[in-house]
Formats: structure tokens, C-alpha cells, sequence
């Protein structure tokens, strides 16, 4: 099972759980295990059917750009962390 | 791949393919080009900071003669939130529409209210002035702490403070707080022999480009719109057109003239919709915007002042066990600013197991902030590396020997858990601990050497190429990458390594959008690293490619065929790349190929930099004696283009750290909007600056780059300070280290 | 004449030109705008960048700030006059050869202020060169190496001249 790091902001619904074991192919099974285990996760990840656009998420190392699409493999780290930012505009 | 490999073009120092033209005067930036028919305009801008609109009477402007159009927001389409992906920077396409021309409110001083396109540039700004514009001017907001009272002014009617997709009840200026925690920051306090605590404040500095920004757009009767402008990246300007003028993109041609300078500060249109709706509106004639740099500064991306509270805690031994950073970034009028950024760069060269991190993205009464070099991480290092030189001091060690008992390598986990690959960071604090600058002795009062450290994430993105081969040889290279600093030299010296043919045989060319594949602008320091593997795919490509016409003439199957050394052999034939490309037409004809990539693998960078400063206790002034900068590059493709990007961020380091910085009045109006006043570093305030290029190549890229071009920019303002300390005894947390500020701390002022 | 405009008449980068300006242009304006010699830079547009640097009458100024009526009877030198018939100038040569520009906008600005302090002081110490660049900006470079390169072009141009055997 991959291993999700929750976001420091979301570890009030983990329980304060810092890492989790999530069953899931995709970064959206993932997301979808982690719901499954902890209510209302995924409503603070996606917005509709995609990632937030402030959020990234990074399997095994490197920020994806297939988000939700990504593969993850059953040894994976998945971290979701706030997309760098460069400035407004 | 590439630990042992040799290079043949990668690492040598070739003259720029567009070196004649740039030092003759003969290279077209946007301001140098003509067009038939051609209006100029003028941009009316907010006297005050914060104010409502209550009504604009352009009737007077309108009836000057040569005067052909005057637009205000009300001919902006009312654009629907969004965020338009811009790479580095993601952009709310409705508060960009707003800062384009202020609607409802004028949200800074300088924030644009209504242009005017006429025969003359005179005209254009002899009609703005007849406009008048109904202001009911509010309490302006500009300090970063102020604006996140709760009884501050607030700017913006419907700013909730989200976080991680939660918003708050209240309306605020706080538009974001992120949080990133790994391990527990109370125990590991608690393991802490030494701790130390400061809070640090530092100004809203601006890019600096000597360019100011430019736009001349053709509005078509057909409805197609040419752009031509000084942008980083024309395919952010397509899409941030397309979004903010509400038209399909395909409408939309984008042409990047050359550009004088971006840091960051070039990714976000300001002109270029304006210019385009005034086009429309004076019967398709084309239009050209300047701005003058009293506009560039008060109008334009400063990037974040901020304020920083760090505390960091370690064992006799030297060993960090937590850090703890609280981070208030100014993100201008519209949320946005790279506090996240600024939290991956705090502590970035250090393994530390426990690790608190809590930013704050708050809105204020100056212009947006755009990206600037390193986006946040100036800031961010300056808190960090002081705190770190001053429990050096209390542990009674070097302050080199601490940071490489603590330096990250591969596995160990950022702040946020991620866990980096094969980096740098102890090579470059060695390579530094070990130079003979760091050694010497640097005798005289009132003297000292400070020392900081740095890091960049750096970044990869969508880069097209395509290139063409021609009869003698030679090859024609298309990209989209925007050159700013040397990148047709990178990126064509990557495609002649490729090749295996002289890069002077490579002809390249900077395209625009309706030429070449999406390619992401130059920033982020990922075009030498991402637009390089684009022409290291097409090379390959075309390699492949004559292989099949090598095979033809020969009469084998292509796989028969090898290249090497620049020859196609099989058996006992040969012929050189040169020689094959003349045969293409009895092979089939030309030889082309496109590609496009988006690699996702670009290696962090660390930096160290080594400062000896000498301050004058009589006057405050700081002067910089000498100055030492290593670096991990990855792998250096232009050497003299890699010292030059270490040498350009440092200079701006320098600026942050000593001179530059805004000056807002009471009631919010730019105190020092020129260059004479915005006090960037002169030939005279700089020493000469020593690099030192560490290669540490970076596994996921074929020539092992790294990016090169924000990290330098990290580590100065804390050298500096650093040195400052060990020179007169006192510690500087408030950037820019002025002599005002110099004398204030030596209890002088 | 058009109303209002002034006859001025100069000789630019050696060429007679005589032209028509409105008192209130300066010469960068009418250099760009008229005359099409676009290397000169418009960029602070108020005497701070010295983006905009040409000499007059062998002079260096920041032609944003002189008016273009003032150019009467005068000879002025842009970047588009400093190469040789042939090839580059050896200060041009040196900018390429130590990658002493980036983005390049300041670089026409630099030669020209280079080219003049030459003219005075064929062996400018790293401090004089410092001390004379000083009006001009850059943002890209650091300056490092700015300096470099007109060191170097100063001594090839004093061996050129004078047979000087360099010490390297
Ligand atoms: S444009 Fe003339 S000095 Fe800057
Ligand atoms: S090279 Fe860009 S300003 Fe000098």
C-alpha cells in the first residue's frame, strides 16, 4: 500500500496522523481510500473532480502533472503540498 | 548516465548565436519596433493607494484632438474566477482583470484606471490628464502585520482565509494560511541545549529590470490579435489573454520580441490587454504601450515584503533538533504571494526531524506581487541563516561546521516529508569550507566575513522544439523558450552535443505561438534544464531519422546503421552528418523533426556564499570587500552564461540586502518610484564576484543540469548580515541593512 | 517646415542628416522614433540608467535628457556607428568573448560609455572603469563581467595601437 503524509491542515481529521497505508492505483484511489478511512478529506484536496488548484501532489519524489491521472505504485509516497507560487499577478 | 561521460560542446564558452546583434544595437526589443500606422498611449493611474470609484469622465480626453480611444475597465469583460495555470504562478484570472484596470476600487498607488491610444505619445499624455476620475479615497493598508488585524481596513469584499480548502467565517486581508509540520517542534525544543528567537522584517523590493514593460497589440478586423511584447513566456501571455479578453485562443498570436531583463517580474501581463482593447476601439490601428519605471515600480510585480519569526533549537554537539518559522507575506492588492515557497526554501539545506511552519498570504495596499528570482526564498534565508550563524555562535562552533553537521543529502526529508534525491548541498558547503576566501585572513577594524547558505527547488514544465536540417549540414532550430540571458547558446550547445556537430552549425531561433509547441516561460530556472531535454529528444530524433537515409544509400536497415563521432557508418561506409545532409534529396527529401516535453525531474540547487564586508561606524554604510559564491549547477552547458546568472543574482542579493526597498508615505503613495531613488547596486557597490561551479550532476536529466538562475539570489542579505555582525557586533533583522539602519542598531541614530 | 517643428541639422555616426523635431522631444526620442537608430535604449527615460548613452560632439550623455533641438550643428555617435566597416569593434568583440551581457538592453549604453572612456584613458585601472560605468546600470551581469571585457578590449586596443606587448 502506498504511503499518503497528510497535510499538516488535514491532521485534524486524521486524528493527527502523519502518515497513512491507503490502498490505490491512481492518486484519485488514493484520495478516495483516504475519504474512505478519514470523512472529509477529500473535500478539502479536490475541488469538482480535480485537485485544488493551490494543491500539488508529489508521488515518489516528483511534483505530477497527470494530478489526479498520476499512477502510483504499491510502494509509493504521496505527499499533497501547496503548489509554489511565484507571485499574484 | 552522465557521471563520467565527456562532452564535446556541453562545458566549453561558444559566443552567443545573437551576440553581433545585442552589441551593435541592432536586436529588436518591443520598444524598438515600428509598425504603419502606429498609436501611442497613455496610462491614467490611482493617486491613491485605496480608494473607491465612483465615477470616470472620459469626455474631455475623448475630444482631444489625435486622440483615437480611451478604454476603462468597463471594456474589460467581466471575467469569471479562475485560476489560469502561469507554472510558477497561478493567477485568479478575475483579480487580474481588476489589477489590468481598477474597477470598483483603486487598490494601490499606481494601480491603472483608464488608457488612452493617440497619434503622439504627447497627445495619449496630454489626455489623461483631462480625465477625471471621482475617487472616495479609504485607509490605506500597508504593513503585513496591520493588514492582518482584525479591525484592519479590508480591501477586498469577499477574502476569506482559506485553509487547505477551508475558509474562514470573517472577511479578512488574510487570504491563505498553509501549514507544513513534520515530527514534533516541542520535544525537539526540548532536546535543545541552545535555542535562539528573532524576528525579522524585510522590504518590498522590486525585479529591476532596466526594460521597462511593453505591449503593441494589432486588434484584426477578422478578430485575430497580434501581440507583440517583452514577456518571459509568450504562451502565458496567449492564455492569460484569452482569459482576461475572453476570446478562444486561437485567436490569439503572441510574439516575444526581445526582452530586457525579467527576474520573474515578466510573466504577468500589465499592457498587453489594454493595448489590445485599444486597437479594437480605435478602428484596428496598431497600438504600443510603455511604461516608464515610475510605472514599473509602483505598478509592477514588487515581490513580498515580509515579516519572519524563526527559533531553531540544537545539542552541544551542534546537532539542529527543530525550527520553527512564522511567515507573513505581503501578497500585494490580490492573494498570491510566494509565502509557500518561501516556506520550502526556510530551512531547505538542513535535515531537521522536527520542523513547524506556519505562512500567511495577506493582501496590502501595493501592487501585486509577481515572482523575483527564488520567489520568497530571499526573505525566508535571511531569517533562517542569521538565526543559524547566531547558534553557531553560542555553540562555539564554525559556522560552516554546523551547517555541514546538519546539511540535507539524499533520502533525507524536507519540511514537508518529501524526500530529496541527489543533491548538492554537502559538496557546496564544503567546496566553500575549503576555498581559500573563507582561510584569509581579513585583518582592519570594523571588518568581517559572514557566511550563508541557500536553496532553490527549482523547476521543469512544457518545452517544444523543432528543428530542420539544411544541405551543408547546419541546422535550423526553432524553439519557444524566450533567451533572456544566453539560453539559444544552452540550448543550442545541448542540441549540437546531441549532434555531436559544432554548435556553430546550429542556427536557433526564438518562434512565436502560432510557430512553435506550448513551452512554459523562461523562469523557474528550468530552460536550460527542460527546453535542453526538448533538443536532446529532437536531436536523438533526428539522428534516427538520418540513420533511415543512411540505410537507404546503403541499402541496410536502419538499426544496421551507427552514429558516432559525428559519422554514420555501417560496414565498411561512412559518411559525416555534413556529408549525409547532402544527400537529403535523394533520400526523400528534408529532414525535420518536432518534440515536446515535460520532464518532471529537475534536481534542487544549494548555494553558499562567502562575504567580507568592512562598515563604517561614523556613517552606517556597508561596503562589500569581496564576495564568494559556490554553487551546484548540475552540470554548467555555458560556464561563462553559469557565472554570470551566480554573479547577476548576487548583485541583486546585494541590492535586497543593503539599498533596496520601497518607501510608502502615510497615505500610501510611492515615496521612491525612480532609479535614483530605488537604489539598485552600481559597477561602484559591487566587488569583483567569485564563483565557484560544483557539479553534482542531476540523475534526471540526460546532461545532468540543475537549474542555475534563482538560487544565487538566496543567500546574500544573510551573508551580509552575518558578516555585519562579525564586523561591528550587532545583529541586522530588518532588510534593506541601510546606513540608517546600520547606525540605528550600533545605537547611533 | 511643419508648424511648430524646428530644422536641426547634424551629422550622425558620420552621415549628414538634417531633421524636423518638435522643441519639446528630446534626442533619444527623435534618435528612435524619426530616425530609426533604436540601439540607443529607452528605459528610465530621466538620466539614471544611461540605457539611452550617445556622444555628442565626442561628449558622452544621456540623450533622454538633451533636447533634440540642441544636436544643432553638432556630431553625435550612436551604438550603430561603432563598429568598423568590417567586423566588430574590439570593445563589442570582448562584450561577446567574457559574456558581459545577459539581456542585453543595457548593453549599447555600455559600449558607448566604454568607447568614450577609452577615448580619454586608453589604461583605465578596474576602479577607474568601475567609477566611469557607474551611471550605467545593469541588472543582469553584476558588472563583473562588464569590467572584464572593457579591460580587456582597453589593452588589445593599446596593443593594436602601439605594438604593446600584453602581459597576461
Ligand atoms: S533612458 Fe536615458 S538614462 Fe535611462
Ligand atoms: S545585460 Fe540585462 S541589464 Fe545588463
Amino acid at each position: 500500500m502506498a504511503t499518503v503524509w497528510v497535510p499538516a491542515l488535514l491532521r485534524d481529521l486524521t486524528g493527527g496522523i502523519e502518515r497513512a497505508q491507503v490502498a490505490g492505483a491512481t492518486v484519485r484511489e488514493v484520495i478516495d481510500s483516504l475519504e474512505a478511512q478519514f470523512p472529509g478529506v477529500r473535500a478539502r484536496l479536490c475541488e469538482g473532480d480535480s485537485l485544488r488548484p493551490g494543491v500539488a501532489v508529489v508521488v515518489d519524489g516528483a511534483v505530477s502533472r497527470q494530478r489526479l491521472r498520476q499512477k502510483v505504485k504499491e510502494d509509493s509516497e504521496v505527499h499533497f503540498i501547496p503548489a509554489i507560487t511565484g507571485g499574484a499577478g | 548516465m552522465n557521471e563520467k561521460e565527456t562532452y564535446r560542446v556541453i562545458g566549453t564558452r561558444p559566443l552567443r548565436p545573437d551576440g553581433a546583434d545585442k552589441v551593435t544595437g541592432r536586436a529588436l526589443y518591443g520598444a524598438d519596433l515600428r509598425l504603419p500606422g502606429m498609436l501611442y498611449g497613455a496610462v491614467l493611474r490611482s493617486p491613491h493607494a485605496h480608494a473607491r470609484i465612483l465615477s470616470i469622465d472620459t469626455s474631455a480626453a475623448e475630444a482631444l484632438p489625435g486622440v483615437k480611444a480611451v478604454v476603462t475597465a468597463a471594456d474589460l469583460p467581466d471575467v469569471e474566477a479562475k485560476v489560469a495555470s502561469l507554472g510558477e504562478g497561478s493567477v485568479n484570472t478575475r483579480y487580474q482583470s481588476w489589477n489590468i484596470l481598477a474597477r470598483e476600487k483603486a487598490l494601490y498607488y499606481g494601480h491603472a484606471v483608464a488608457v488612452v491610444a493617440a497619434a503622439s505619445v504627447h497627445i495619449a499624455q496630454e489626455a489623461v490628464k483631462l480625465i477625471r476620475v471621482n475617487y472616495e479615497v479609504l485607509p490605506p493598508v500597508l504593513d503585513v502585520l496591520q493588514a492582518m488585524q482584525a479591525d484592519a481596513p479590508i480591501l477586498l469584499r469577499d477574502l476569506r482565509t482559506d485553509e487547505l480548502g477551508e475558509k474562514g467565517s470573517a472577511l479578512t486581508n488574510v487570504a491563505a494560511h498553509h501549514q507544513t509540520k513534520k515530527g514534533d517542534v516541542e520535544r525537539g525544543f526540548q532536546e535543545a541545549a541552545v535555542t535562539v528567537e528573532r524576528e525579522f522584517h524585510t522590504a518590498t523590493v522590486h525585479q529591476g529590470y532596466i526594460e521597462p514593460q511593453n505591449a503593441t497589440a494589432l486588434y484584426n478586423q477578422d478578430g485575430r490579435i497580434t501581440i507583440w511584447c517583452s514577456t518571459q513566456g509568450s504562451f502565458g501571455v496567449r492564455d492569460q489573454l484569452k482569459d482576461i479578453l475572453d476570446v478562444p485562443v486561437a485567436q490569439i498570436k503572441v510574439v516575444p520580441m526581445e526582452i530586457g531583463g525579467g527576474f520573474g517580474g515578466k510573466n504577468n501581463v500589465y499592457l498587453e490587454p489594454l493595448a489590445a482593447l485599444l486597437s479594437k476601439k480605435s478602428g484596428h490601428k496598431p497600438v504600443r504601450l510603455t511604461m516608464n519605471h515610475a510605472d514599473v515600480l509602483s505598478a509592477t510585480g514588487p515581490t513580498s515584503g515580509s515579516v519572519i519569526r524563526v527559533k531553531m533549537g540544537a545539542r552541544k554537539d551542534g546537532r539542529i533538533t527543530a525550527a520553527q518559522a512564522w511567515l507573513a507575506y505581503e501578497a500585494g492588492a490580490f492573494p498570491g504571494s510566494p509565502v509557500t515557497s518561501g516556506m520550502g526554501v526556510i530551512f531547505g539545506p538542513y535535515a531537521i526531524e522536527n520542523v513547524l511552519l506556519d505562512g500567511y498570504d495577506v493582501v496590502v495596499n501595493k501592487p501585486p506581487a509577481a515572482a523575483y528570482r527564488a520567489p520568497g526564498g530571499t526573505n525566508a534565508a535571511f531569517a533562517a541563516e542569521v538565526v543559524i550563524d547566531e547558534l553557531a555562535e553560542k555553540l562555539g562552533m564554525d559556522p560552516l561546521d554546523l551547517r555541514l553537521l546538519n546539511a540535507a543529502k539524499e533520502g533525507d526529508r524536507k519540511a514537508d516529508g518529501v524526500a530529496y534525491g541527489r543533491i548538492g548541498c554537502v559538496e557546496v558547503l564544503e567546496a566553500a569550507r575549503n576555498h581559500p576566501h573563507y582561510r584569509a585572513p581579513l585583518p582592519g577594524k570594523f571588518r568581517g566575513r559572514g557566511v550563508a547558505a541557500g536553496s532553490w527547488g527549482n523547476y521543469g514544465g512544457k518545452s517544444s522544439a523543432s528543428a530542420s536540417v539544411n544541405s551543408d549540414g547546419s541546422v535550423n532550430l526553432v524553439e519557444g523558450s524566450v533567451d533572456i540571458g544566453g539560453s539559444r547558446a544552452s540550448i543550442s550547445m545541448q542540441l549540437a552535443e546531441t549532434l555531436q556537430i559544432p554548435v556553430e552549425s546550429i542556427r536557433p531561433q526564438v518562434a512565436d505561438t502560432d510557430t512553435v509547441g506550448y513551452t512554459e516561460g523562461t523562469y523557474g530556472s528550468r530552460t536550460t534544464f527542460a527546453t535542453g531535454w526538448a533538443v536532446y529528444e529532437l536531436g536523438r530524433r533526428l539522428i534516427g531519422l538520418l540513420c533511415e537515409r543512411a540505410a537507404q544509400l546503403w541499402d541496410v536497415e536502419p538499426g544496421q546503421v551507427t552514429y558516432e563521432g559525428g559519422v554514420f557508418s555501417c560496414g565498411g561506409q561512412r559518411l559525416s552528418f555534413a556529408e549525409l545532409a547532402g544527400k537529403m534529396d535523394e533520400t526523400g527529401g528534408a529532414v525535420v523533426a518536432s518534440v515536446s516535453v515535460q520532464p518532471e525531474t529537475w534536481g534542487p540547487a544549494f548555494a553558499a556564499h562567502i562575504v567580507d564586508v568592512e562598515v563604517d561606524p561614523e556613517t552606517g554604510k556597508v561596503d562589500i570587500l569581496r564576495y564568494t559564491a559556490v554553487q551546484d549547477v548540475g552540470k554548467a552547458v555555458h560556464p561563462a552564461y553559469v557565472e554570470g546568472q551566480i554573479q547577476g543574482g548576487v548583485a541583486q542579493g546585494v541590492g535586497w540586502g543593503l539599498s533596496e526597498g520601497y518607501y510608502y508615505d502615510a497615505q500610501g503613495r510611492l515615496a521612491n518610484a525612480s532609479l535614483l531613488d530605488y537604489r539598485m547596486p552600481t559597477s561602484l557597490d559591487l566587488p569583483a564576484i567569485e564563483t565557484v561551479i560544483v557539479e553534482v550532476p542531476n540523475p534526471g536529466h540526460p546532461y545532468g543540469v540543475r537549474g542555475v538562475g534563482e538560487v544565487p539570489i538566496v543567500p546574500p542579505p544573510a551573508a551580509i548580515a552575518n558578516a555585519i555582525y562579525r564586523a561591528v557586533g550587532v545583529r541586522l533583522t530588518t532588510l534593506p541593512m541601510s546606513p540608517a539602519r546600520v547606525l540605528e542598531a550600533l545605537g547611533k541614530a | 517646415m511643419t508648424p511648430g517643428k524646428v530644422t536641426v541639422h547634424t551629422r550622425i555616426n558620420g552621415e549628414e542628416v538634417t531633421f524636423l523635431c518638435e522643441p519639446r522631444q528630446s534626442l533619444l526620442e527623435v534618435l528612435r522614433m524619426e530616425l530609426g537608430f533604436t540601439g540607443a535604449k529607452e528605459c528610465c527615460n530621466n538620466g539614471n540608467c544611461g540605457a539611452c548613452s550617445v556622444l555628442l560632439d565626442g561628449v558622452l550623455v544621456n540623450s533622454c535628457l538633451v533636447l533634440a533641438v540642441e544636436a544643432e550643428g553638432k556630431s553625435i555617435l550612436t551604438v550603430e556607428g561603432i563598429a568598423p566597416a568590417e567586423g566588430l569593434h574590439l570593445l563589442q568583440q570582448k562584450f561577446l568573448e567574457h559574456a558581459a551581457l545577459q539581456c542585453g538592453i543595457c548593453t549599447p549604453g555600455f559600449i558607448v560609455s566604454a568607447y568614450a572612456l577609452l577615448q580619454r584613458n586608453p589604461r583605465p585601472s578596474e576602479q577607474e572603469v568601475r567609477r566611469w560605468m557607474a551611471g550605467n546600470l545593469c541588472r543582469c551581469t553584476g558588472y563583473d563581467k562588464i569590467i572584464a571585457a572593457v579591460l580587456d578590449a582597453a589593452a588589445c586596443l593599446r596593443e593594436k595601437a602601439s605594438g604593446e606587448v600584453r602581459v597576461p
